[in-house]
């Protein structure tokens, strides 16, 4: 089986300062990795790096496109990548409000995104519209309604299904459970599991909150200071963690 | 179906004084498929350690862990994942599940996995459930909420619904009365009459003597240093 995703000795530099370093992966279809480590540590660099949001400086991040296989798109022209980040990526941002257009009705928050890879006709746009409203559980009657007027959990359900529409293959996602009290959490985290499973998504999860890859994320990655100190299947780094930082992380977490 | 062989685990721990804890030297042991076997020892011993070792949940620090042709002490995390979804059932004490999921997905989710359409997942669950004595008023609500015999056999439904090869069970009868001690019972005599190799813990003696043809004490396996 082909990688969905391989990245190779990704490092992106801030000046002299490391953003992250010697970044080395493999992401299969149907896989959910998490990235996790505490604010510094680089996890949201190198998501940004993946997701051709930020130039790395070395390295290469490799896509299994639809068309052509593998592809380095690192090195793929602008427009290919934005048309990969339309079509087979998507990204969930942590405030909702930076992947949604706040002026925009939800149906056309999700409407725009079908748009942008040819859809035209409006009845069959307006239809996936609420389809997909259905799925992350807004009701139909709030299609016409701005996301501001939509509570924190309702717009981050929009911005994944704003994202979801267009049937990507990799979903990147920054803190998605980050702004939003527990019992919103825990109800997007079961959306989350049951629409990898049903579409076959990958999806890489950055998080600071180990309860939130626990249950979703088949992998992990710990960073620190720039570079992955230990990865694993993800249950096992958070019982049995080998490297210094891991242990500290795990042990940590204040107990409810 | 189950062969561990020289097997040993420590654990470092870092930031207490990077102590260094030897659990376990030499380990060994061999299932075969309708075989099930009970570890004993005591508190401590390193019953769960094992265990938690055949599962991929902590890592051997040597030696090999056969389940089918997957060594689990080398094999990469998406072998792991592969084997814990078609091969290697785990029945624990503690019930992890996403809150507010309703009991019927809960217990549904290792079918889907493998791919069993939802009528059928659904129905294999109706009927595990039925037979576990859990009312039919509960199936729609989460299990976080309920009492730790009913958690329990949420747990038991989750690792019989799918028929694993091989299986690990800690405590499987623990806190449970007597008529569901027997269902349980009687679940895990049926899966080895289906071939699944079991390795088990059981505090329950009776329930031991019954399911399992031969123990092993874990405590053969403590480390030399540490006796």
């Amino acid at each position: 089986m082909t990688p969905l995703l391989k990245v190779e000795d990704l490092a992106k530099f801030y000046g002299k300062r490391v953003g992250c370093a010697g970044v080395s992966f493999d992401l299969y279809p149907g896989e959910v990795m998490g990235i996790v480590g505490e604010s510094g540590s680089g996890k949201s660099t190198l998501l940004n790096c993946l997701a051709g949001h930020l130039a790395p400086d070395t390295g290469a991040v490799w896509f299994d496109t639809r068309a052509e296989g593998l592809r380095d798109t690192i090195t793929m022209n602008e427009p290919e990548r934005r048309m990969l980040g339309r079509t087979d990526w998507a990204f969930v941002h942590q405030h909702a409000r930076d992947g949604l257009r706040m002026n925009v009705s939800a149906g056309g928050n999700v409407g725009e995104r079908l748009m942008a890879v040819g859809a035209r006709h409006y009845g069959d746009i307006r239809m996936a519209a609420a389809d997909w409203l259905g799925r992350v559980e807004i009701h139909e009657d709030r299609i016409d309604d701005r996301p501001t007027a939509f509570s924190g959990g309702m717009q981050q359900r929009l911005q994944i299904a704003r994202n979801l529409v267009t049937g990507p293959r990799l979903v990147f996602m920054d803190e998605p459970t980050g702004g939003l009290d527990v019992s919103v959490q825990a109800r997007l985290l079961d959306l989350l599991r049951g629409l990898v499973r049903e579409m076959n998504l990958s999806a890489i999860i950055v998080t600071h909150d180990l309860a939130v890859v626990r249950l979703l994320a088949d992998r992990l990655m710990v960073m620190k200071d720039g570079h992955v100190v230990e990865t694993g299947l993800t249950d096992q780094v958070l019982d049995d963690p080998q490297h210094p930082y891991s242990q500290l992380l795990v042990s940590s977490v204040l107990q409810v | 179906m189950i062969s561990v062989e020289n097997v040993s685990k420590s654990f470092t721990l870092h930031h207490q004084g990077s102590a260094v804890i030897p659990v376990m030297e030499n380990a060994r042991l061999k299932v075969e498929p309708g075989e099930c076997i009970g570890l004993t020892g005591s508190s401590g011993a390193g019953k769960s350690t094992l265990m938690r070792m055949l599962y991929g949940n902590y890592l051997a620090a040597s030696g090999t862990i056969l389940i089918g042709d997957t060594d689990v002490a080398q094999a990469n995390p998406r072998q792991i994942l592969e084997l814990r979804r078609n091969t290697l059932g785990y029945v624990s004490q503690f019930l992890r599940v996403v809150p507010r999921v309703p009991t019927i997905d809960v217990v549904a989710e290792p079918l889907l996995r493998t791919g069993t359409p939802p009528e059928a997942a659904r129905h294999q669950v109706e009927m595990l459930l039925t037979k576990l004595r859990i009312s039919r008023t509960l199936w729609h609500l989460s299990p976080t909420t309920f009492s730790g015999g009913e958690q329990q056999r949420i747990n038991i439904a989750r690792g019989f619904a799918y028929a694993f090869p091989a299986l690990l069970l800690d405590e499987p009868t623990a806190s449970l009365d007597a008529s569901n001690r027997e269902t349980v019972l009687e679940l895990i005599e049926d899966a080895k009459d289906r071939g699944a190799a079991i390795v088990g813990i059981f505090h329950d003696e009776a329930a031991r003597e019954r399911v399992c043809d031969r123990q092993i004490d874990v405590a053969e396996f403590a480390p030399v240093s540490a006796s």
